[in-house]
């Protein structure tokens, strides 16, 4: 090889032959700068219910944040240190804001029908992340080493053995709730919220129910169909 | 904007009027605003941490009836000792008719609940001398002699007419050497040995406290302090934290069900002694309807055509909806 290749500019192949010549161009068209961080909104983007998305991403920084802390120090820090029980007063409260945020949330993209216009997997992702939250803060309670966390592994054993899921999910096993707690469910949910996060970037923001009425009401307008839209 | 349908404009990218929208700015306010909000509360109300319970704490406060459980998990008549899968083939679990997932995932945590609550930790001990020879004395017979002392003692203990729960009316000799073994155990826990040798005896490393939770909820103890903090099930209990401190309020509408008189029964035969014993799988079939029902709620018609028929969006978008007319 020479040590004196020329620099080349390459161009983008109109029609790619290759595996990431092919994601390039999807990336391209559904998602292009433009899309991925706009610096307009459609003017229907003017209320405080759409705080409550960001919120949500923010109070889960929080927690993630506070929750690394925690791990550094092991589950039995916080009964011994008053910083320990800092942190783990902080990891507490930015749960309890971050279901309060995302519950707001959703019920706010529900009296919206954010799902029309093809977005039924923005809503999807964002039902399966806030599922999948309800898991982390369950193994989140088992693994607090303290009497709570022994009331909660006692009653939700039998729920769980019930569905036949406590034969491999048995939150009396501290150790294993804390692996699912600390790397399993944040992993699970950071796929989800950042799927969620760059579906709304590729559809937009879902315009208002009564939008075509509003931007055009001379014209008659088509009968809305049911369906998904 | 001409014949627009609103098809196409929720298909479509917006090309009607926008505004200047500077999300990246929204986003590092919101999270600053988060985590101020997140440090009041923490500054201010801390977080709950009540310590947890301990054999010994069970042992001193409530010994009566640790030696009482101790009984009960040698006779194979305590609530883990009768549980089923996934720790032992005592019991079927819960079903819904003849659908039985708990039965059908086999037993995948074994406890057994004489050896490994009594035997297997007075066992890893130095005991005193009738101790010792207690064990030496139940280790030696067959499991139905076993079975018998226990039983004996277990139903003789637990005589209305008889001892009825006061060990020192127990008439001598019966159950052999069961209420040694019993007495060893409390002691054991008094002295705190037990805390330490249940999970695992003998081993180095623990990480798994199955064993340590169900004996322990096989006695009042756990039961009593969880009826104090108001943590029972009939009593929204898993959505309650200890103290005053707020929950897991997003199990609402598991909880709820709970607090059905169906599902929360004293009856002990008919349909509703049937859905109180299996309350949990029915609730969580329950749980997972609802839930995928708002899951895939876009694909369900009536369901997705709610927000149309009570128009909460014109709150939304009451400015978009003013300023354009």
């Amino acid at each position: 090889m020479s040590t004196t290749t020329a620099r080349h500019e390459f161009a983008p192949a109109a029609h790619p032959t290759t595996w990431i010549g092919h994601l390039r161009g999807l990336l391209e068209r559904k998602l292009p700068y433009e899309k991925l961080l706009p610096e307009t909104q459609p003017s229907y983007v003017a209320s405080w219910i759409y705080v409550f998305g960001v919120a949500t991403l923010g109070a889960l920084g929080v927690i993630v944040a506070s929750g690394a802390v925690l791990a550094f120090e092991g589950p039995a820090w916080y009964h011994v240190s008053h910083t320990g029980l800092f942190f783990n007063s902080l990891h507490f409260w930015s749960v309890q804001l971050f279901f309060f945020f995302m519950v707001i949330h959703l019920f706010g993209k529900f009296w919206m029908a954010a799902w029309r216009g093809n977005r039924a997997k923005t809503w999807i992702t964002g039902m399966l992340a806030f599922v999948v939250s309800v898991g982390a803060a369950l193994t989140g309670y088992v693994v607090q080493t303290n009497f709570d966390s022994q009331w909660i592994a006692f009653e939700a054993k039998d729920g769980l053995n019930a569905t036949g899921l406590g034969s491999w999910f048995n939150v009396a096993n501290l150790g294993q709730n804390l692996l699912i707690h600390v790397f399993l469910l944040p992993a699970i949910i950071a796929v989800l919220v950042a799927t969620h996060v760059l579906l709304v970037r590729v559809h937009g923001v879902v315009p208002p129910i009564d939008a075509a009425k509003v931007e055009a009401p001379p014209v008659p307008t088509v009968p809305e169909r049911e369906g998904v839209r | 904007m001409s014949a627009t349908t609103q098809e196409t404009l929720e298909r479509e990218p917006w090309t009607g009027p926008t505004r200047h929208y500077d999300i990246v700015k929204e986003g590092v306010i919101a999270t600053f605003v988060v985590l101020v909000l997140t440090v009041v509360l923490a500054a201010i109300f801390s977080s709950p941490d009540d310590p947890a319970l301990t054999f010994q704490g069970w042992a001193k406060s409530a010994p009566d009836n640790l030696y009482a459980t101790t009984v009960a998990e040698l006779a194979g008549t305590s609530d883990s000792a009768t549980y089923g899968p996934p720790y032992n083939t005592n019991g079927d679990g819960q079903a819904i008719g003849p659908i039985a997932p708990q039965k059908w995932a086999g037993v995948h945590q074994p406890v057994d609940p004489p050896n490994d609550f009594v035997i297997n930790p007075l066992s890893s001990q130095q005991q005193p001398a009738d101790v010792a020879d207690a064990l030496v004395t139940w280790t030696s017979a067959s499991a139905d002699v076993q079975a018998g002392w226990a039983t004996r003692y277990d139903t003789a203990l637990n005589d209305p007419q008889g001892a009825n729960g006061d060990a020192t009316k127990v008439p001598a000799g019966v159950g052999g050497p069961v209420p040694t073994l019993a007495t060893g155990l409390v002691a054991m826990a008094t002295s705190g040995a037990l805390d330490s040798v249940l999970p695992a005896p003998g081993q180095f490393f623990t990480t798994d406290n199955t064993k340590q939770i169900l004996f322990l909820g096989d006695g009042s103890y756990l039961d009593d302090a969880g009826t104090a903090n108001h943590l029972q099930g009939n009593e929204w209990g898993m959505m309650n934290e200890t103290g005053n401190f707020p929950g897991q309020q997003w199990l609402a509408p598991f909880s709820f069900w709970y607090q059905l008189p169906i599902f929360n029964s004293d009856a002990t035969t008919g349909v509703a002694a049937t859905m109180t014993a299996n309350a949990d799988i029915y609730i969580l079939a329950i749980i997972a309807v609802m839930m995928l029902l708002v899951i895939f709620l876009p694909y369900i018609p009536g369901l997705r055509s709610i927000p149309r028929w009570i128009p909460l969006h014109k709150l939304v978008w009451r400015d978009y909806y003013r300023s354009r007319k």
